[in-house]
């Protein structure tokens, strides 16, 4: 036998060509057209398919084989986790209140992104984008499951995980990150990967998970550091896409520019909106602090955003006009929010509570410029008020932005005194908005933001009470009728820490470990 | 120039891609939070396979760094030899 | 003061969260149950969807098949993500030694002309068979209800590509990259491929996702793989072709897991109720002819004059599938 023959090995780059490219066809017997319907009604033009780069080049077996072992780390950490009770391990009982916004805020979506990206992966014409969107998805639905799973041994002892789907659909300030993914898959697979594949997974995913899991190991919680920092690894490939994505798109046809701009100008602000969720977590939830969120911003925004932006100035994109607010609102934000779920803390289900002294002085701290100006004053006069007895609990509804659906919490640029609204108007009726970034992507796409699901506009057409419920029967308490059809468990889901079911059995079961009693 | 950046979950299989990384890049900074380290660089940042293999004394893929990478900045070419990310401008 | 955590016994206050202990009671619940029932967002969508305004973004309507409980419609395999990727690395795993093997010692240097002629022709061109199977699969998992089923649906689409991967592979590895040329010339061009190209094509624009589920995962399927890594694998290791069995091993053991899956599903779908019966039942008699068709062709190139026999035979043992998955057909 003729040894010599033997093939030379195939490089990486060579390897992947081979396994993908040529896998389509141009179809004959049925028209394109018809095989990918949603490929142009957008009026992104692309002329070649096959200039797309692929810069990660996983294919299957790799895919699987590192996959896998990351899943084998995953579990074996959590299975530790819970069998060692790891819940009493973390700083406080007060943190597990940030996990909570997690499960109900963002691991739903991860799972709308399995959706998406299988969507996406079924419409582009191209080889490249329809394989690096179906690993994407493959990858959303391991997000989704691992973050249930890490967190389903904390619903087991603790309060406000129990029913996330259900308030996910309903809960008013679960309706921010719903309706911004339900946004981005109503639209075509192009504005969905510049959406969620660019500004979401590359401009500010950093920001979510960075941070907010080096808090969680600081604070204790190795279930989340593991699902957290696990999630992220495919999220480079991720970023990578969103990138590559938006490059390719650019390239394609001079006519892109204009469309990518605006997709580009309202998905960086419809994110940054969602994020100060995540700016009052880091700033008021994690009992032990890994960075503010003014510095997180600073470094994940600011710098890295700043260094993108000017890598794709050379196709002549612009930095986002949005952008120069979040400068000055950086400073404000977490605060504003806190405040706001503080004063409705009844109606969330999660724990609220104001910062103690030491807490405050890390907050001065960090915002030198604003905390002790416009904040520090108020929050001690609740904190002074709430031990008194008299913990303040608003008893009316916020008003919400149409388009980002926050209540209107925000402050007007240059006044942080004067809450800030817009108005515009769409076929003789009145539409309000938070700011200008709102305001702008409303007025682009009235049609679209006309038919948000407002939370607040709903309780008051009655819309979200259990089914038979009689709105005029004496002594109807029509906050506790929304809360029954939310599926909270009134008082212990709510309500302020302090003297919390949370709060006691925490304790409880720390001292049983500790005395032999 | 802008600022790229890699960061790795700090574990044993990852003390020698650093070691090896830091090495490579004399540019480039390590900054160390809970459980991760994020190495900065101005411009471009390479990892080599070689470098990596001989502190481990075995071969490696570059694509095993995915096992334990949390995240990265700039334009990624990787092929069996290096890894590389950068700014074009 | 060290404390250990292990020594606390705790009593939960629930076992389980409420969507879960809804269906199976509050009693300690699977990683699949968890990861599965009930994640999919069934109400208050707030934007009709730009690309099908008529419905919402997920809606039970885009399948003329209905469903009380769209997560009726199970896996016996009960796969979750890591529980998925877990189980193919360890096949890809076995996978990956034969082919190392292979190339290492150039044992494809062995392989009978005929024999690897045969495969050249016939396994190489099936690459974009799978692509389709691709395809569809990653439709159902966009735009079908309940992640019950649109979950599995993703995982068979991955499944798919890797598929394609490994035939890719047989082709670098019996000819070179011109191997992957010509097959691809012959799916363009070739009388042969060409029934089998119109009817994946045909697929392709189908929209009930349901019915792509019947015409891909049950007839396509089932007709092909049978057929191909079955029969023609048993000519090929019966030949002084074991080489090339080493290389399909994969797809063999992968149909016969993947086809309990799929029965699984149209068994329950057509026990629900007499539409959705009639409905499953016309949808295998609308493609089996068609894949019969298909496949003429190719069984004639592979079985030469066995191909009828062989392809009655698949035919006979695909309706006894059907039968006991619940179909009249």
């Amino acid at each position: 036998m003729d040894m010599n023959v033997k093939k030379k090995k195939l490089g990486l780059k060579e390897k992947y060509a081979h396994m993908t490219r040529g896998l389509d066809w141009q179809t004959s017997y049925q028209p394109m057209e018809k095989v990918f319907p949603q490929a142009t009604f957008e009026g992104i033009k692309i002329h070649d398919w096959d200039k797309w780069e692929d810069p990660f080049r996983l294919t299957m077996d790799a895919y699987w084989k590192y996959q896998a072992e990351k899943e084998r780390k995953l579990y074996a950490v959590l299975d530790a986790f819970a069998q060692n009770n790891g819940h009493l391990g973390i700083t406080d009982a007060r943190y597990l209140n940030a996990v909570k916004l997690f499960l109900t805020g963002i691991s739903p979506l991860e799972y709308v992104a399995h959706r998406g990206f299988a969507a996406a992966g079924r419409n582009f014409p191209g080889v490249g984008p329809r394989v690096a969107c179906l690993m994407q998805s493959v990858d959303e639905i391991r997000h989704s499951q691992t973050q249930i799973h890490a967190i389903s041994n904390y619903n087991k002892h603790y309060d406000g995980f129990h029913d996330f789907k259900h308030m996910l659909e309903r809960v008013w300030y679960l309706s921010v990150p719903k309706s911004f993914f339900d946004d981005a898959f109503s639209a075509g697979p192009f504005e969905w990967m510049i959406a969620i594949g660019f500004s979401f997974e590359y401009v500010l995913t950093n920001l979510l998970f960075v941070p907010f899991m080096s808090g969680a190991a600081y604070n204790g919680d190795m279930a989340t550091v593991t699902f957290g920092f696990s999630a992220q690894s495919d999220e480079a490939r991720h970023m990578t896409l969103g990138l590559e994505c938006i490059k390719f798109m650019l390239e394609q046809d001079p006519d892109n520019l204009p469309i990518v701009q605006k997709w580009i100008d309202k998905w960086a602000w419809r994110g940054i909106r969602v994020l100060s969720l995540v700016g009052m977590m880091m700033d008021y939830m994690l009992p032990k602090r890994v960075m503010s969120w003014k510095e997180a911003w600073e470094i994940y925004f600011e710098q890295n955003g700043g260094a993108l932006f000017a890598d794709l100035a050379r196709y002549g994109i612009k930095v986002p006009e949005c952008l120069t607010q979040c400068t000055e609102d950086k400073e404000h934000i977490s605060h504003q929010a806190w405040a706001t779920f503080y004063q409705y803390g009844g109606a969330a289900a999660f724990h609220t509570w104001m910062p103690n002294d030491e807490e405050m002085d890390w907050l001065s701290a960090k915002y030198p410029n604003t905390f002790d100006k416009y904040y520090r004053a108020r929050f001690t006069y609740w904190r002074d008020e709430a031990e008194k007895g008299n913990r303040f609990y608003s008893n009316t509804l916020p008003m919400l932005c149409q388009v980002c659906q926050i209540p209107m919490l925000f402050t007007e640029p240059g006044d942080p005194t004067k809450i800030c609204y817009r108005e515009s108007e769409y076929e003789g009726e009145k539409y309000h908005t938070c700011s200008d970034g709102c305001k702008h992507i409303f007025d682009d796409e009235p049609e679209k933001y006309v038919q948000s699901w407002l939370p607040v506009h709903q309780i008051y057409q009655g819309n979200c009470f259990p089914d038979g419920t009689d709105p005029t029967a004496e002594g109807f308490d029509p906050l506790a009728a929304v809360l029954d059809w939310y599926h909270f468990n009134n008082g212990h889901d709510n309500l302020d820490f302090e003297g919390s079911r949370d709060q006691a059995n925490f304790a409880a079961w720390r001292g049983m470990a500790t005395k032999n009693t | 120039m802008s600022k790229v950046f890699i960061a790795f979950q700090l574990n044993e299989d990852t003390r020698p891609i650093i070691e090896a990384v830091l090495a490579d890049n004399p540019h480039a900074v390590a900054n160390e939070s809970p459980a991760m380290v994020k190495i900065d660089a101005e411009g471009q940042l390479v990892i080599k396979r070689n470098s990596i293999e001989e502190l481990i004394g075995r071969d490696f893929d570059l694509q095993e760094l995915q096992i334990n990478l949390i995240t990265i900045s700039g334009h990624l070419d990787e092929d069996d030899d290096e890894f590389k990310l950068s700014w074009l401008n | 003061m060290e404390i250990d955590l292990r020594t606390v016994a705790i009593k939960p206050l629930r076992h389980t969260f409420d969507h879960i202990a809804r269906r199976f009671g509050d009693k300690p619940a699977s990683r699949y149950q968890e990861g599965t029932y009930d994640i999919q967002q069934t109400d208050i969508f707030h934007y009709r969807p730009m690309w099908e305004p008529e419905l919402q973004l997920f809606d039970k309507r885009r399948t003329k098949v209905q469903m009380k409980d769209w997560y009726a419609l199970k896996d016996p395999r009960q796969f979750y993500y890591g529980a998925w990727t877990i189980a193919r690395s360890r096949q890809q795993d076995a996978a990956e030694s034969s082919f190392d093997m292979i190339e290492e010692r150039g044992l494809a240097d062995i392989v009978p002309e005929e024999i690897k002629q045969t495969a050249l022709a016939v396994l190489v061109p099936l690459r974009h068979v799978e692509w389709g199977g691709n395809m569809g699969n990653s439709y159902i998992s966009a735009y079908g209800y309940g992640t019950a089923i649109t979950q599995p649906c993703l995982y068979h689409a991955m499944d798919h590509l890797a598929v394609a991967q490994y035939l890719t592979r047989i082709g670098l590895v019996l000819e070179g990259p011109e191997a992957l040329d010509t097959a691809k010339d012959a799916w363009m061009e070739a009388a042969m491929w060409q029934p089998m190209r119109q009817h994946v094509e045909n697929v392709l624009v189908v929209q009930d996702w349901f019915e792509i589920f019947v015409a891909q995962n049950l007839v396509l399927e089932g007709l092909t793989y049978p057929l191909i890594y079955d029969y023609l694998d048993g000519d090929f290791s019966a030949n002084g072709g074991t080489v090339i069995s080493m290389m399909t091993r994969f797809m063999g053991e992968w149909s016969t897991e993947t086809a309990k899956w799929v029965d699984a599903q149209i068994k329950v779908a057509a026990a629900e109720s007499a539409e959705n019966k009639t409905l499953i039942n016309d949808w295998v008699k609308q493609y089996r002819p068609l894949v019969l068709a298909a496949l003429a062709p190719i069984a004639q190139r592979a079985f030469g004059e066995q191909a009828e026999t062989v392809l009655a035979e698949v035919t006979a043992q695909f309706n006894a599938r059907c039968t006991k998955a619940g179909l009249t057909v």
